[in-house]
C-alpha cells in the first residue's frame, strides 16, 4: 500500500500514546493528592481514624444511607485498660504494624484484603466471634500471638507458627489490629457478623439497625 | 563466527553476551519459582509438610519474588539483546553493565538465603532495612530496594546512552520513557508508615502501574522486536501497532489502578473510577492479539524461529486471557466486594503473569540460544523439535489447569465463605474445608507438577536445542526496515 490512512498514521498514534499517558497521569496525580488527603490518619472525612480510636469502642454496623457497613466509634474502651494520647497511640499502633511486617503475616494473611489466601483475612479481626467476648479478648489475642501452635485452629491442621512474638509486640499488633478495624473500606468485608461489644444490661448505647438481617443475602 | 550448532560467544555481540548471562540467571530463578510454589501448594494439603522449618509464609514469599526478580532479569537481558541490534551501536557501558549484573545476582542470593535462613525478626525498623519489609510483592529489605533503584538506573542510563549514540527508533523511545517510569515507580514503596491505608495505597502504584502499564509496555517493545526477527514484520507496521498499544494500555491501565482503591481506605469514587478504567484494561490486549496474529498469517507463519514465535503468538493469547479475561471477571467493585483476597484473585495471578510475561521471555530464551549456536536452523522438521513441543504442551496445560482449578476454589469461596458466611473466620474455614474447595487444590497440584515437568523440559530443551543441526537458520525476507 503506497498511501497510508489518516488513521493508521504513525505519527497520529504517537501522538496519541504521548497526549492519553500525560492526560491520564495528570488526572491520577490530582485524584493522588485527594485521596491521600483522606487516608491521613485523623483525617477530616473520617476515612482513616486517628490512632487513639484504640481508645474507644469500635464496631461495624450497617448504614442505611450508604447501604453497606461502616465502622462506628463508641464509647470509651480503653486497650489494655490504659487511655492513650495520640502520641502514645501512634507509637503502640506503629510497633504493632512493625511487627506486623517483620513477621511476615502478609504472606499467610490478607490485610484490607490483600496478601495471601493461606489464613484468614486480618481488616475486621479485631471483631471476630471467635475472640469469644469483649471481655476475654484482649487477653486471648496476645496469648494466642504468642503461643499459637497449639492452641485451637481449624479441622483442617493448618495452624499459625510460632513466630516469636513477644508480649509488647503482641499487644501492639492487637492495638494495630484495633486500629485497623475503624478504618471505612467501603464495606469490606460485606455481611460481617461482628461480636457482641453492646454493655448487656444496662441500655445506655442504642442499637443501631441489625446489621445482619439488612446486609445479609438469602441464608440456606 | 564458530561452527553451527556450537554454543560459542563469539557468535554474540556484546549486549547480548551481557544478556545471555541475565538469560541464565532468570532460569534458574523460574526453578526456584516453581520449586517454591510445589512445596507451598503441598502444604495447602497437608499443612504439616516443613511446618516450624519452611513455613508456608516463607514459601509463598520465596515464590512470588523468585518470579519478580526472574522476570526482571528476563526483561533486562531482553534489552540488552536487542540494544545493540536496534541502535546498529555498541553498548556505551558494557563494562559496567556487567559489575552491575554480578552485583544484582549477589543481592539476589543474599536477599534470598536471609529469606529462608533468617525468615523473621522482631517488630523493628531494622528488620525491614536487614531481613524483610513484609510487603507482598516488594518484601525485599529496604537496602535491597536502594540496590534494586541503582541497578535500574544503570541499566537505564546504558539502555538511553546507547540509542543516544545510534539509531533512535520508535522501539527505542517507547522502551527509555517506559524504563524512566518503571525505576522512578518503585520510588513509591521505598517508605515505612504506621498507616495501613496510606502503606497499600503507595504500594498499588508499585504494583500495579509496574504490572498493569510498564511491564505491559515493555512487553510490547519486546513483542514489536521479535516480530520483526522472526517473522521480518515491516517497522513501520509493529511501530505503529507499538503506539496504539501504548496508547491503550497506558490510557486504561494509569487510572485502572482505581480498582486496587476499592476497600483499603480511599475514597468511594475510586469505585466507579477504578470499574470504569479497568473494565477497558482488555482492549489493548486485544489490540496486541490482532496484531500478532494478523502479522503471523501475513507471514505465513514463515518465521526463522519457529519456538520463538510460537511463543510469542502465544504471548498474545495468554495476556488476553490472563490479564484481560481473567482481570475483567472480578474487576468491577460489585462482583470484587466478594472476590478480593480470595482464590480467584490467585487464579487470574498465575494466568496473567504467566500469559503475559512468562511466554515473552521465554521467546526470548529461544531467540537467544539459536544465535548462540551461530544462528541455527531453527524452523519446522528441527531435529529433536519434541522438546520444545512437549514442554510448551507441559506448560501450558500446567498452568490453565491451576488457573481453572484456582478458579473454582475461588468461586466455592466467594459464595460460601463471602457472601453467606460474611467473611468471618469461622466463615472462612468452612469455606477452606468444603470438597470443593479441597478438590480445586488437588487438581491445582496436578496442574503445579505438569507444569514443574514442562519446566524441567525446557531447561533441558534450552541446553540442547539445535545442538544437532547443521543448517543455518531460515532467512526470513525482511520487509524494508
Amino acid at each position: 500500500m503506497s498511501q497510508t490512512a489518516w488513521w493508521a498514521s504513525e505519527s497520529l498514534w504517537r501522538k496519541s500514546a504521548i497526549w492519553v499517558t500525560g492526560v491520564s497521569f495528570i488526572f491520577l496525580i490530582f485524584l493522588t493528592f485527594d485521596t491521600v488527603d483522606h487516608i491521613t490518619a485523623g483525617s477530616k472525612s473520617g476515612r482513616v481514624k486517628a490512632y487513639s480510636v484504640i481508645n474507644n469502642r469500635i464496631d461495624y454496623v450497617f448504614d442505611a444511607k450508604r447501604n453497606m457497613q461502616v465502622p462506628v466509634i463508641g464509647p470509651v474502651e480503653p486497650l489494655f485498660g490504659k487511655v492513650l494520647t495520640e502520641e502514645e497511640a501512634e507509637a503502640l499502633v506503629s510497633k504493632g504494624k512493625l511487627t506486623t511486617q517483620s513477621k511476615n503475616c502478609m504472606n499467610c494473611h490478607t490485610l484490607l484484603g490483600n496478601g495471601s489466601y493461606y489464613a484468614p483475612d486480618l481488616t475486621k479481626s479485631w471483631l471476630d466471634q471467635s475472640w469469644g467476648s469483649k471481655e476475654t479478648r484482649e487477653k486471648s489475642m496476645v496469648e494466642f500471638l504468642m503461643d499459637p501452635t497449639d492452641k485451637l485452629h481449624n479441622s483442617l491442621g493448618r495452624k499459625m507458627p510460632n513466630l516469636g512474638i513477644t508480649e509488647e509486640e503482641a499487644k501492639a499488633t492487637v492495638a494495630f489490629l484495633k486500629w485497623m478495624s475503624s478504618i471505612d473500606t467501603n464495606g469490606f468485608p460485606a455481611n460481617f457478623k461482628p461480636l457482641d461489644q453492646s454493655d448487656a444490661p444496662v441500655a445506655t448505647v442504642t442499637a443501631e439497625p441489625a446489621p445482619k438481617a439488612s446486609a445479609a443475602p438469602a441464608q440456606q | 563466527m564458530s561452527a553451527l550448532g556450537i554454543i560459542s560467544n563469539a557468535n554474540l555481540n556484546g549486549g547480548q553476551k551481557l544478556a545471555v548471562k541475565y538469560f541464565t540467571v532468570s532460569l534458574a530463578l523460574f526453578g526456584a519459582q516453581v520449586l517454591f510454589g510445589l512445596l507451598a501448594g503441598i502444604q495447602y494439603l497437608n499443612p504439616d509438610f516443613l511446618f516450624g522449618i519452611l513455613d508456608f509464609s516463607v514459601n509463598r514469599m520465596v515464590h512470588i519474588n523468585a518470579m519478580v526478580v526472574w522476570l526482571l532479569f528476563g526483561f533486562i537481558g531482553s534489552v540488552y539483546w536487542l540494544l545493540e541490534d536496534e541502535s546498529g551501536t555498541p553498548v556505551v557501558g558494557l563494562g559496567l553493565g556487567n559489575l552491575n549484573f554480578w552485583i544484582f545476582t549477589l543481592a539476589v542470593v543474599v536477599v534470598v538465603l536471609v529469606y529462608l535462613l533468617i525468615q523473621v525478626g522482631p517488630g523493628e525498623l531494622k528488620s525491614i532495612w536487614l531481613i524483610n519489609e513484609g510487603r507482598e510483592y516488594i518484601e525485599a529489605p529496604r537496602w535491597a530496594d536502594i540496590g534494586i533503584v541503582v541497578c535500574v538506573l544503570i541499566f537505564f542510563f546504558n539502555v538511553a546512552a546507547t540509542f543516544m549514540k545510534g539509531r533512535f527508533t520508535g522501539i527505542a523511545g517507547v522502551l527509555v520513557l517506559d524504563l524512566v517510569a518503571l525505576a522512578g515507580l518503585y520510588l513509591a514503596g521505598m517508605w515505612y508508615t504506621p498507616n495501613i491505608s496510606m502503606d497499600q495505597h503507595w504500594w498499588w502504584w508499585v504494583i500495579h502501574l509496574w504490572v498493569e502499564a510498564t511491564w505491559e509496555v515493555l512487553v510490547g517493545c519486546l513483542m514489536a522486536y521479535g516480530l520483526i526477527k522472526t517473522m521480518g514484520v515491516r517497522r513501520k507496521i509493529v511501530e505503529t501497532w507499538l503506539y496504539i498499544e501504548v496508547a491503550l494500555m497506558f490510557g486504561s491501565g494509569i487510572l485502572g489502578l482505581g480498582h486496587h482503591y476499592f476497600w483499603i481506605g480511599t475514597p468511594e469514587y475510586w469505585l466507579t473510577i477504578g470499574g470504569f478504567f479497568s473494565a477497558l484494561e482488555p482492549i489493548p490486549l486485544v489490540a496486541m492479539v490482532v496484531h500478532a496474529v494478523f502479522d503471523a498469517g501475513y507471514h505465513k507463519l514463515k518465521s526463522s524461529n519457529t519456538p520463538a514465535l510460537a511463543w510469542i503468538i502465544g504471548q498474545a493469547f495468554g495476556n488476553f486471557f490472563g490479564a484481560g479475561v481473567w482481570g475483567f471477571m472480578h474487576t468491577l467493585p460489585q462482583i470484587n466486594l466478594y472476590t478480593h483476597g480470595t482464590q480467584w484473585t490467585a487464579s487470574h495471578g498465575h494466568l496473567a503473569f504467566f500469559g503475559a510475561y512468562v511466554t515473552m521471555i521465554l521467546a526470548f530464551f529461544y531467540l537467544a540460544i539459536q544465535k548462540w549456536r551461530g544462528n541455527v536452523w531453527m524452523g519446522s522438521n528441527l531435529v529433536g523439535s519434541w522438546k520444545w513441543k512437549w514442554s510448551m504442551f507441559l506448560l501450558w496445560t500446567g498452568m490453565i489447569a491451576m488457573t481453572m482449578a484456582l478458579l473454582i476454589s475461588g468461586y466455592e469461596q466467594s459464595q460460601i465463605e463471602r457472601a453467606i458466611g460474611g467473611s468471618d473466620w469461622v466463615a472462612y474455614f468452612a469455606a477452606q474445608e468444603h470438597p470443593w474447595f479441597v478438590q480445586g487444590m488437588v487438581w491445582r497440584m496436578i496442574g503445579g507438577w505438569t507444569f514443574a515437568a514442562g519446566f524441567v523440559l525446557l531447561a533441558w530443551d534450552l541446553m540442547t536445542i539445535g545442538k544437532r543441526e547443521t543448517r543455518p537458520a531460515l532467512v526470513v525476507d525482511a520487509e524494508s526496515h
